[in-house]
């Protein structure tokens, strides 16, 4: 869809008025965000309707708000590609009964997200599917770590019984391959449990949350300053996408805008880190059907990218560079110009290493219809970014809610239907070149100003989201400011969290030996999603 | 086939000759900060700014203590930028993996004007002391003959225990073609009953405690354990919670820790080299030696 069409469609306030559902309260709170609220009663059909016309359920989560005397709330965040503005829809849980409706049954998408609210908060989402713990491992105590009387440096005593209890692999010549936590390669932890028919998988279970650290909790104790920190160590390759998600809440919250030229250095970094990891994707993923030396090509042009990023913020993963009100140090025109010079050797050496990759026809045959994902399961499934445009999925935040300097650099998102490991890899080709028009853009229009404003200190009880689409997805961040500075609440949505079950379903009859190639075309952050 | 060809002589020798030639370390990375602890007025505006408590001030009376961890740093900077006296320069330095936990800690303490601004420095203690003070003779001939057996060839099983994956993104870079590791007789594999050397990652959550302790067994001996990252030595900016236990050595004892967030692929070389022996530590007591501060 193109951006004049999107223009043209409906807007939130006229699938307000036509979907017949009553809403409590409706405000338009800022540019970027409508604030509603609605009867617990209504939660079901709320979201039923919003679906039907055309909005997407981005993101659910809970707060507790008994220091302010009202219980918990529910959010749920909704998407549209109609309108530039993010829609939160709250309800409040009367607290005599601390259970919430479940809307995971006609919306899959949100399945972990209703869970995670289980464990943390202590909440029953009735009617849910599988309302299994996710968020906390079956062997942890009956605990509620977000909860405002839970506090944070708990010593939980040590864990006893099973981790999880998976489903049975039965059936004459079916077995299991139980793999990780600890994995064979330098990647994160987590549990694979395959049930295998010969060579072919059957289906594969989950377990996630070992790298559960608690990030969400952990934040309430920080100063925003020092947050912005955190922020960038939840997922280590997303760190400037998740930081900037961060400060563009604080901003909103403070109804800040940042200077021209931070906006323009911010897309700059955002298309660097998205640059580095696609390339080292692409590379990984020509690894995993055994072409080595294509990797060795791509590792090298991402080292190429890491050293821009040194030169441009002297750290080779973008870590603190940003900053709430804009970028932390300006550049002076000699890194300006390493960076120009350095992407202008990466494009003709990229367009190289493609050459090599697409010369090779065995390598074609073990991409092409490999990890199947379907467009359908993809969209019930609410999959994000590179996986979900490789599935039809025509949505990228950039276009549909821009935000640094995105809304100069009009582009075509691309988009492909096969859904196969080749178009996740296509995809970030593709995406690769975009990148490198987009920061040309941004060099040539790099004009002076100031790189920081100021952000006046935040009274309590502002509310505001942040969104960015990193090189993996949608990153959300929501925030409650607090007293003295704190936050009260930051929720923190990284694109993995919706795209796990995504790769469950691209496995299934594919070969084990096909499993890590597979893994890598969707390259799931562990830490972003257990956090 | 041709193209590939073409390309590999076209690219030629990309491997870097660091640790046997010095590393070509770009103008604008961030080190270690560097304190001017005889001249430093006012330690406050640092360790305010400071995101993991990497600078920490204790006041008593009339007296200051401030406690630098460079296991709790994450090179950051915004210590450099807060004080506004010169006192605390960012360095290029990188090199700053050693062999004992105290050796990254220096304590300065310093008198007081009424006006809370630091009068004189009385005293400066860069290092812990530690148990294995006692125990120096006999760990060094341990350690000589592990160094002896493990010293030309080493493989590393990476175990992540909970990290955010940057470190992991910085041990990977290690086998490419750049910093390639198996030109030093090093190699990552995929058990640790095949291991030398654990390279762990942290901070250690509840849920990799019990995998961790697992690996640490299913390792024959002798083996090493190099905790990497501000969260691998002591928990980071996340800290110890309900879900963290905090470093790596909390769980299994620990050879050398390589700071950073998350250190570079250089640094990383340093401590896995200072581990074998095949390189000298550079941090001596709390104190970085290396290379001048650029700024």
């Amino acid at each position: 869809m193109t951006l004049p069409s999107l223009l043209s469609a409906l807007q939130f306030d006229e699938v307000r008025q036509r979907c017949g559902i009553v809403f409590v309260e409706w405000r338009v709170a800022n540019d970027a965000e409508i604030h509603a609220e609605v009867a617990i009663d209504d939660v079901r059909p709320m979201v039923a309707a919003l679906i039907e016309y055309g909005c997407r359920l981005a993101a659910v989560f809970a707060e507790d708000r008994s220091n302010a005397d009202s219980g918990f709330l529910i959010y749920y965040v909704f998407e549209s590609l109609r309108d530039q503005r993010f829609l939160l829809v709250r309800t409040s849980i009367p607290l005599n009964s601390p259970a919430f409706p479940s809307v995971a049954a006609e919306v899959p998408a949100v399945n972990w997200q209703e869970r995670e609210i289980q464990d943390w908060f202590g909440l029953v989402a009735e009617g849910h599917p599988n309302p299994r713990r996710v968020a906390l491992h079956d062997n942890w105590p009956e605990i509620h770590p977000l909860r405002k009387d839970f506090p944070i440096d708990t010593v939980l005593p040590p864990f006893e019984g099973e981790q999880h209890v998976y489903r049975p692999t039965l059936g004459e010549g079916v077995f299991q391959i139980p793999v990780g936590p600890v994995h064979a390669g330098i990647i994160e932890p987590g549990h694979f449990n395959f049930a295998v028919a010969g060579e072919p998988i059957l289906y594969l279970q989950l377990r996630m949350f070992y790298t559960h650290k608690g990030i969400e909790k952990r934040f309430e104790q920080l100063p925003i300053n020092r947050a912005v920190y955190l922020a960038e160590s939840i997922s280590g390759d997303s760190s400037f996408s998740h930081g900037t998600a961060f400060c563009q809440a604080i901003e909103r919250a403070a109804g800040v805008e940042i200077p021209t030229r931070a906006k323009r250095m911010r897309t700059v970094l955002l298309e660097l880190e998205r640059l580095y990891n696609h390339v080292g994707d692409i590379g990984a993923i020509a690894t995993d059907v055994g072409f080595g030396v294509a990797n060795a090509h791509a590792s090298r042009l991402r080292e190429l990218i890491l050293s821009v990023n040194e030169e441009l913020s002297g750290s080779r993963l973008l870590r603190g560079v940003v900053c709430p009100g804009g970028v932390r140090h300006d550049w002076e025109p000699q890194q300006v110009e390493y960076c120009a010079e350095a992407l202008g050797r990466f494009e003709w050496e990229f367009a190289d290493l493609m050459q090599i990759i697409d010369g090779s026809d065995s390598t074609r045959d073990r991409l092409e219809r490999t990890g199947f994902l379907d467009p359908q399961k993809a969209r019930d499934l609410g999959i994000v970014g590179v996986a979900g445009r490789a599935s039809g999925i025509d949505r990228d935040l950039r276009r549909d809610h821009p935000y640094a300097a995105y809304d100069e650099v009009p582009f075509e998102v691309p988009v492909y239907q096969e859904g196969d490991v080749l178009r996740r890899m296509r995809v970030r080709v593709d995406e690769t070149l975009l990148s490198l028009w987009i920061i040309r853009e941004m060099l040539t229009k790099l004009i002076p100003g100031p790189h920081c404003v100021a952000i006046p200190p935040l009274p309590p009880d502002c509310v505001a989201i942040g969104a960015v689409e990193g090189w993996r997805g949608e990153i959300l961040h929501w925030i409650r400011t607090g007293s003295h500075g704190r936050l009260e609440r930051c929720k923190i949505k990284d694109p993995s969290l919706n795209n796990w079950p995504a790769l469950v379903e691209a496995v299934q009859g594919n070969i084990v030996p096909d499993f890590p190639v597979i893994n890598k075309s969707f390259n799931l952050s562990y830490s972003g999603t257990d956090r | 086939m041709f193209h590939i060809f073409k390309k590999a002589a076209q690219t030629r020798l990309v491997t870097i000759g660091y640790p046997q030639e010095p590393a070509r370390i770009p103008g604008h990375f961030r080190g270690a900060p560097r304190f001017e602890f005889s001249g430093w007025r006012d330690a406050r505006p640092a360790a305010d700014a400071c995101p993991t408590g990497a600078i920490a001030i204790e006041k008593s009376a009339e007296r200051r203590r401030v406690t630098i961890d460079y296991g709790l740093c994450i090179y950051c900077g915004q210590c450099a930028e807060a004080d506004r006296s010169g006192a605390v320069k960012i360095t290029r330095d990188f090199e700053l993996a050693v062999r004992e936990r105290g050796d990254l800690i220096t304590i300065a303490e310093y008198l007081l004007e009424p006006d809370g601004m630091q009068k004189t420095l009385a005293s400066l203690h860069k290092g812990l002391p530690s148990e294995n003070d006692l125990l120096e003779p006999l760990e060094h001939k341990v350690q000589e003959r592990i160094h002896k057996i493990l010293g030309r060839s080493l493989a590393i099983r990476e175990v992540d225990a909970g990290s955010c994956n940057g470190c992991e993104i910085e041990i990977g870079a290690l086998n490419n073609p750049v910093y390639d590791l198996e030109r030093l007789g090093i190699h990552f594999v995929a058990s640790p009953r095949h291991a030398d050397m654990l390279l762990v990652t942290g901070p250690v959550t509840r849920n990799m405690e019990l995998a961790l302790a697992k690996t640490y067994r299913a390792t024959p001996e002798p083996k090493l354990v190099v905790a990497v990252g501000a969260c691998g030595i002591s928990g980071g900016i996340f800290g110890r919670n309900y879900a963290t236990v905090g470093g790596v050595d909390t769980v299994v004892p620990v050879d050398v820790f390589i700071p950073g967030c998350p250190p570079r692929p250089h640094a990383l070389l340093h401590g896995i080299l200072l581990a074998l022996g095949r390189m000298e530590q550079r941090v001596t007591k709390g104190h970085s030696a290396s290379s001048e501060p650029f700024r």
